[in-house]
């Protein structure tokens, strides 16, 4: 249904729609529309970024990472300490109020961090906590982590999963009590959630204005969750939403042509990639050939495709990771669209007739289609399954998958660790297997030299660009569309910071 | 007659079995609910963990039985994703469902009836015609395509009704008429068949040759008897209306429990969609029985 709906029903309202914007600056009020819901306000059991999105308005985390500079700075940590290896010290703010006014300290941060990374607690993500070996109060104002093994992404992690929760509130209420009324001492303070259709929040006057967040501009955030994005495209344009996110490609176009709102394209931590499985794990024998990989490189003209169906702003990528990630080298080998390359490279390896090979996908279905049809022309016959993400994923874990295109979305962490690292790991769904890869990426991720990093990682990148073990793709964009009295700056960890909105 | 029903009742439960145990399996072949639940970067050891948390890696048949205790005294599990109860989650979302099914049903018995009488007064008229016509359309536009262009008409350019949500009584009436247009057809349709065959027989003519007014003949003689079979096509309509109201109510942004349906399905939410499942086919269950019920009261021939 959702093609045909998107297809007739943008043309529909672009076509039949007046421009009456009547946004809610008048009531200082902005209406923010989201296609998901809010699954958990107790934001450690949700794996949704929509959890994320509300936590990083209602909490804040110890630190944050400065998108202007690149820089790490202080939250409600004034500042932090890599004391060694395996030890963060973070010194805390003074006078930071909660929002039912309990006053923040060491034990907040220590119950935070113990509680959620202990496995007993079961929170959605583990892999965001289990790096922690336990927290420690110094003083009133100082904490000690300790880390389990060596891991310089550890901040990444401190800023994006390990928002500060109120000891005391926490422990009186309860997971239930805490997701009905959460309680933080971000910018926002909760008003209301009415569970899987929205939450409202108001600015919270007590906020720490000397932190890098600064107090909320806009006094009420409404959020609701309408699924159908054209019933989102009908409520912007009668004014009943302000900002809706993750807008398709051909809808935010149209609205941009039309005019009356701000669209903005902001670059995402997401990419694209072809996962082929070169160790042969799935019994398929042809990309165990280094030569059939190259073919398949060869046979995609990722430009065309970038061109015909994502935004101008998509970047084409030559490594398995996003530019922004910190690691991400691109100057690696790289493969021309070339089709009678790729022949001739296939009859090299004794596949002159070319060969069949199950090709799964669940996204972006004209961009696969428009894959199976170049491999096709060389000599590839795909045969081309859609799934849901969910059942791709089973198909991943019991080795049946011996080539897809999949997406990446990395958490929105700024690392290759958090990509290229889960990939080629050794385990059981790595599609490589190869040793040397898997130490050169390990030594990156558990190094925390900088510079030790980057050139593990660069080592890395070049080997599987060399090996063509899978085909890197390109970077995936999200359309913001605003009302265009609303003033905002999209980020490319999709993090939508609601206490950065302003009336212009 | 107690006989009768005590029979339909008692097919009715073992539908109502039926239907949990190849809801439950067909729900687990497709796909791994723990994978769903880890989400995007999750590792084999985290999925494992996940499943043996929730208890999906014990035999289907276990699981089943262990469902089905609790959900024969009510409990029918707690949301992996919303972390509160189902019951609650459901009956709070049921609400929204129920009104609009109620509201559905009842747009479309006023549009239909009228609608169907008025065409059997005049067979191949224009207004025979006209009714016609509305009724295919019905029958052909999809909803998500009536849906929006009513929103664009009324809450865009006419700016009188909201596009979504819930909020006011005024956040009903385009989603019922959406619902309910899609059951008038039929009904329009049975109630002028049911007309145009009573209007011919013998006793119409002669209430007619007795000289009884025309609109008396219509209503008191005519449309009793014609309205039976409609009241028990409105009541199963209804049944319908209630478990397939899911494209209705994410267009118009309304979470009732077919929006929750939908929801739970592409989150591989299982103990929400196993509870939905069976409480939609208790409807339709219901209502089927009561449509039985009711024919059966109404005609005794049934009885036998």
């Amino acid at each position: 249904m959702s093609t045909m709906s998107r297809i007739l029903g943008s043309a529909a309202l672009v076509a039949m729609l007046p421009l009456t914007a009547m946004a809610g600056k008048s009531d200082d009020t902005v209406r923010i529309a989201l296609s998901k819901d809010l699954d958990s306000a107790d934001i450690y059991f949700s794996s949704a970024r929509e959890s994320t999105v509300f936590g990083y308005s209602v909490f804040d985390a110890l630190v944050e990472r400065d998108l202007k500079t690149g820089e790490w700075v202080g939250n409600l940590a004034e500042s932090y300490e890599w004391v060694d290896d395996l030890t963060l010290e973070f010194k805390l703010r003074q006078g930071v109020k909660f929002h039912n006014g309990e006053d923040f300290d060491a034990d907040d941060v220590v119950f935070t961090f113990n509680h959620f990374s202990d496995p007993a607690t079961g929170v959605a993500m583990p892999n965001t906590v289990n790096w922690i070996g336990s927290a420690e109060k110094i003083d009133q104002y100082t904490v000690r982590v300790h880390l389990k093994a060596p891991f310089p992404a550890a901040l990444d992690y401190v800023e994006s999963a390990l928002q500060i929760y109120p000891d005391q509130y926490y422990q009186e209420v309860g997971p239930q009590g805490f997701a009905q009324k959460p309680v933080g001492t971000g910018p926002y303070a909760v008003a209301s959630i009415d569970p899987g259709r929205g939450y409202t929040l108001k600015a919270f006057d007590g906020y720490h204005e000397a932190g890098p967040r600064g107090k909320a501009h806009i006094g009420t955030v409404e959020v609701r969750s309408i699924p159908d994005v054209n019933t989102q495209i009908a409520d912007l344009f009668s004014g009943a939403v302000d900002f809706m996110w993750q807008v398709p490609e051909d809808q935010a176009q149209r609205i941009a042509q039309r005019g009356g709102y701000t669209v903005t394209q902001a670059p995402t931590v997401r990419f694209g990639y072809l996962s082929l499985d070169a160790a042969g794990r799935t019994g398929t024998k042809p990309f165990t050939d280094i030569r059939v990989r190259q073919a398949v490189n060869h046979a995609i003209d990722r430009v065309a495709i970038r061109d015909a169906f994502f935004a101008p702003t998509s970047e084409i990528i030559n490594s398995i990771c996003n530019p922004v990630q910190f690691g991400c080298e691109q100057d690696v080998t790289t493969y021309d669209y070339d089709p009678e390359k790729a022949k001739a490279l296939l009859a090299e390896a004794g596949y002159s007739d070319g060969f069949s090979v199950d090709f799964y996908a669940y996204r972006d279905r004209q961009a696969a289609e428009a894959m199976a049809q170049m491999l096709e022309e060389v000599g590839i016959r795909t045969n081309l399954t859609f799934l849901q993400y969910s059942a791709l994923a089973e198909k991943v874990l019991k080795d049946e998958i011996p080539m897809s295109f999949m997406t990446w979305g990395s958490g929105s962490i700024a690392d290759v660790s958090a990509s290229t690292s889960k990939f080629f790991d050794g385990s059981a769904i790595d599609d490589v297997r190869n040793p040397e890869l898997t130490a050169l990426l390990r030594t990156g991720d558990t190094t925390t030299d900088p510079e030790v990093r980057k050139e593990n990682y660069s080592k890395a990148l070049k080997l599987i660009a060399d090996e063509a073990y899978w085909v890197p793709l390109w970077t995936y964009t999200s359309n913001y569309v605003m009302a265009s009295d609303l003033d905002f700056e999209p980020t490319p960890d999709e993090f939508v910071r609601f206490f950065d909105m302003s009336w212009k | 007659m107690l006989r009768y029903l005590l029979g339909r009742l008692g097919m009715a439960a073992l539908v109502a079995l039926t239907v949990s145990v190849i809801s439950f399996g067909l729900i687990y072949m497709a796909g791994d609910p723990a994978v769903a639940l880890a989400g995007e970067n999750a590792t084999p050891e985290i999925i494992a963990q996940i499943r043996a948390q929730h208890g999906y890696d014990r035999p289907i048949a276990v699981q089943y039985l262990d469902w089905l205790a609790h959900a024969l005294r009510g409990d029918f599990g707690v949301s992996p994703y919303f972390k509160i109860e189902v019951a609650t989650l459901i009956a709070d979302r049921l609400r929204i469902t129920m009104t609009l099914g109620v509201l559905g049903i009842s747009f479309a018995l006023l549009v239909g009836v009228p609608m169907g009488v008025l065409a059997a007064m005049r067979p191949n008229s224009m207004i025979d015609r006209a009714a016609l016509f509305i009724a295919v359309v019905g029958q052909a536009i999809p909803s998500f395509w009536f849906g929006l262009i009513l929103i664009v008409l009324f809450a865009v350019n006419l700016g009188w009704l909201p596009a979504s949500g819930a909020d006011s009584w005024k956040g009903f009436v385009l989603p019922t008429i959406v619902l309910g247009y899609y059951a008038t057809p039929a009904i329009m349709r049975l109630t002028r068949t049911g007309m145009i065959e009573v209007l011919g027989s013998d006793y119409i003519r002669t209430a007619r040759a007795k000289g009884v007014p025309p609109r008396k003949i219509l209503f008191k003689h005519a449309l009793r008897n014609a309205v039976i079979p409609v009241v028990s096509l409105a009541a199963v309509q209804m049944g319908f209306m209630l478990g397939g109201s899911i494209v209705t109510e994410s267009v118009f942004a309304l979470h009732g429990a077919g929006y929750l349906a939908w929801q739970s399905i592409s989150r591989n939410d299982l103990p929400t969609m196993q509870a939905l499942i069976l409480i939609f086919s208790l409807f339709y269950i219901i209502f089927t029985f009561l449509a039985d019920a009711l024919n059966a009261w109404l005609d005794p021939r049934l009885r036998d």
